[in-house]
């Protein structure tokens, strides 16, 4: 097991820590820029928001622990990430055109621990809906985000998104991370 | 409208079909009662049902039904409907139920087998028609239920072809799924993805071993997979195999494609030739081959690994990757929406990293968030949207039209080509089985 997904697993996904208004303010901007990253596909930005061994990750099914060696929704390091976005913003990437546009909420944003070296784990809900195919679509869910604390601010390690509806059915997915 | 045989008939021509046959609400009736509650379904992999009690949920064409196994290790297969007042047993896909299938509404309970076991206050039926050993009191039970090699498929219709013989040529497919693990036998991954598509069931089928549409329809992420690769190799480090699966798409272009043949066998099943013999001399494969030689013996291991295929499509209702482990099995919903259900198994005996390989692939291609069948579905979504119009009757097969040769009662396509032979084939078969009144083949 990853050492990030060891620490999702051995946090208490219950517990709320008492936190400044600093840590707190500093978390939930980071949570909420990074949601503006993906409505405004600044993918730059995006990949920034990662350390160089960090995950996006979309589990299966809810009593996974890891995204390693099991099926996933998404498992996704930076190498993947770099794919997926040169896929997209290619001129062929069929089902992207027209592109799709997103809208994300977060909210609920519980710090639940902080480490002595400042790295924290913090979870939230989030809500994006998604314009695709001249419809709008929904999805709704859980992030539980393992922040490492650097000197360039807080990188994301592993996140952790519990889509409501993980089994399914669904045509496919976003082809943008959630 | 009514459906005459002669005017169904005239949908399909030996190069080209008719739009209705895709979009025809009554066309799509007669399919489910001629097509999908004639022939052999697809229901399930025997592990998918392991441990006595266990259930899944399956579909034979518009019918829901309900696979599980028994307490002396039999696997059943069952309508999921309570005979009582008609309710549904379950809904959760899976589950176990050792102590036996319970209805929610007044609790009547069932056997695995489907026999009634018990209710409460029973007494109330006392004197009345009711008698707890008359079948039609219990889960009612398809006609026909067999297994070729632990994969469960049931036939609503009471008499035709036996299971083998439906299967014919196709059975390749899950000899090659079984034969290809080390220990002989093979398990599922978890539980499987659920796709729903906006189009026709046979569109999907058709796609699968269209050998012309790969180059185009993924070329998007046939490029960035091989852009990525490149700067991988630039740092000096060596990509994972899995990622070859996508650039694939690129290196091969639009015309690699005319070296992968494809084959018609009879009752509509097909295959293409593979492109992912996946016998590189990497270590993992060499440890792989060295398990396989251990286990079956150097001549008849080579039997086995020797057999290069990327899809086999079983009529009317899977398309198999034997090579990856990776098994799609359609439930159609309605003319314009197919539900699919996408497997991945394990190779008993196998190293890890051949498993590794193929989640992979599974990841890549085949989850919800694949960079792959994304295109697909769009596109196949357009044709739906397509054919609803009236801008034209017609879908063309015409490609290499003319050139395929049989040879045994199995056809080929022509050397060299990107022959739409598969499509021809499978309309062909669905052109029979349509005009002959729910009689199978």
């Amino acid at each position: 097991m990853g050492e990030a997904a060891l620490k999702l697993v051995e946090s208490d996904r219950f517990a709320l820590t008492e936190v400044s208004v600093e840590t707190q303010l500093a978390v939930e901007r980071f949570l909420f820029r990074q949601a503006e990253i993906l409505d405004e596909a600044e993918w730059d930005d995006w990949l920034a928001l990662f350390t160089e061994d960090g995950h996006y990750w979309m589990p299966a099914r809810e009593d996974q622990e890891d995204g390693e060696g099991v099926p996933n929704i998404f498992w996704e390091n930076l190498d993947i990430m770099r794919m997926r976005i040169r896929r997209n913003t290619h001129p062929h990437a069929h089902s992207q055109s027209p592109h799709n546009r997103l809208c994300h909420v977060v909210s609920n944003v519980i710090v639940e621990k902080v480490e002595a070296n400042g790295d924290v784990i913090v979870r939230s809900r989030f809500h994006c809906a998604e314009y695709f195919r001249y419809q709008v679509r929904n999805f709704t869910g859980k992030y539980r985000h393992y922040l490492k604390k650097t000197p360039d601010g807080y990188k994301i390690a592993l996140q952790r998104v519990d889509l409501v509806n993980r089994e399914g059915p669904y045509d496919y997915v976003m082809q943008w991370w959630v | 409208m009514t459906w005459s045989n002669d005017e169904i008939a005239k949908l399909v021509e030996p190069d080209r079909v008719h739009r209705k046959a895709y979009v025809d609400p009554d066309i799509f009736d007669l399919e489910m009662e001629r097509i999908f509650e004639t022939l052999w379904v697809y229901i399930g992999h025997e592990s998918q049902v392991k441990n006595p009690g266990d259930y899944y949920l399956a579909q034979v064409g518009r019918q829901p039904m309900i696979m599980t196994r028994d307490a002396n290790g039999e696997i059943h297969v069952l309508y999921n409907r309570c005979p009582h007042r008609g309710a549904k047993l379950c809904t959760a896909h899976s589950g176990n139920a050792r102590r036996g299938l319970r209805c929610s509404y007044h609790a009547w309970m069932f056997h695995l087998d489907g026999k009634l076991n018990n209710m409460p206050a029973m007494q109330g039926y006392d004197g009345t028609n009711f008698d707890i050993n008359d079948p039609q009191f219990h889960m009612k039970k398809p006609p026909r239920v067999d297994n070729y090699r632990g994969f469960w498929f049931a036939s609503l219709a009471e008499e035709g072809q036996s299971l083998e013989d439906h299967l014919a040529g196709s059975k390749l497919a899950f000899d090659q799924l079984v034969d290809r693990a080390p220990g002989k036998e093979i398990e599922v991954v978890g539980d499987c993805f659920r796709m729903v598509q906006q189009s026709n069931w046979k569109i999907f089928l058709e796609n699968q071993l269209d050998s012309s549409h790969p180059g185009v329809t993924h070329e998007s992420t046939g490029h960035a997979a091989l852009t990525v690769e490149s700067d991988i190799k630039k740092h000096g480090e060596e990509p994972p195999m899995a990622y070859g699966f996508l650039s694939d798409f690129k290196r091969i272009g639009f015309d690699g494609w005319t070296k992968f043949g494809t084959v018609g066998y009879p009752n509509g099943h097909a295959t293409l030739e593979g492109y992912m013999g996946l016998r590189p001399t990497d270590p993992d494969t060499n440890e792989y081959v060295k398990r396989m030689y251990e286990a079956y013996g150097e001549e008849k291991a080579e039997e086995i690994l020797a057999v290069d295929l990327h899809h086999v499509l079983v009529y009317p209702c899977l398309s198999i990757q034997p090579p990856l482990q990776q098994l799609r099995t359609i439930r159609p919903l309605g003319p314009n929406k197919t539900m699919t259900e996408i497997w991945h198994f394990r190779l008993k005996g196998a190293n890890e990293a051949i498993y590794q390989r193929a989640l992979g692939y599974y990841y890549l291609v085949n989850s919800p968030s694949t960079m792959v069948n994304a295109d697909d579905l769009f596109n196949w979504w357009k044709c739906q949207q397509g054919l609803e119009s009236d801008g034209g009757d017609w879908v063309s097969l015409h490609r290499d039209y003319g050139r395929d040769y049989q040879e045994d009662g199995v056809w080929h396509s022509a050397p060299d080509s990107m022959s739409e032979l598969p499509l021809r084939h499978m309309m062909q078969a669905w052109k029979t089985y349509m005009t002959a009144n729910g009689k199978g083949a």
